[in-house]
């Protein structure tokens, strides 16, 4: 899994029907210091994600991983939304606002 | 998935048993302004995509992930057809998609 900062939304009305009423956000990937790393992705949400957001996803086959038994075209799934990250002893929060109510 | 437009089609007559009747279209990777990379792949369609559209694809194993191209030697699915992008700042993208 990795982290990435959704950036936009996708409409698609003709797709694969396993797709049919499933969220489809356009994410940035991040490192785990949070700086962008590569290019955005389109990514299925399932976990009602919004823009601005810092989520992590799967990747892969994996990505189908959350929709069994259907067979679900996606290379990449957001299954949560981070609030926060230690990360060597570094820790970010994941918005702005939430950085200084912590001080 | 990544965004893509469809720039082409392939022919093949020879080829694996397998990816007999499956449509095959070129799509060039596309940046968030929508201007081509130079990145692109052979693509089985499973929604009917035609040329000029902007798609997103599925690669690797996952564009195994439907019935078309279960277990079939495929690396690139087609899965829908995009009719909008909202991008907060990035100006423009609904109109170069309905272009």
């Amino acid at each position: 899994m990795n982290l990435a900062r959704v950036i936009g939304n996708v409409w698609a009305t003709r797709k694969y029907p396993t797709l049919e009423g499933r969220r489809m956000l356009f994410a940035q990937p991040l490192t785990f210091a949070g700086a962008e790393a590569g290019a955005p992705l389109v990514m299925l949400d399932t976990v009602d994600a919004g823009i601005g957001d810092v989520v992590i996803y799967v990747s892969s086959t994996e990505a189908a991983v959350p929709f069994r038994p259907n067979l679900t075209p996606t290379d990449a799934t957001i299954v949560g939304i981070v609030e926060r990250v230690d990360h060597l002893g570094t820790t970010w929060r994941t918005t702005p606002e939430d950085d200084e109510a912590a001080g | 998935m990544t965004l893509g437009k469809v720039v082409g089609t392939v022919w093949a007559t020879r080829k694996d048993e397998q990816l007999i009747g499956m449509k095959l279209q070129i799509v060039q990777q596309v940046d968030l302004d929508l201007t081509l990379k130079d990145s692109f792949v052979v693509a089985v369609d499973s929604v009917g995509a035609g040329v000029g559209e902007i798609v997103l694809y599925a690669t690797g194993s996952s564009a195994r992930q439907t019935e078309l191209t279960r277990n079939k030697p495929v690396d690139a699915v087609i899965t829908a057809i995009v009719d909008k992008l909202d991008v907060p700042g990035t100006p423009a993208l609904t109109e170069a998609v309905e272009a």
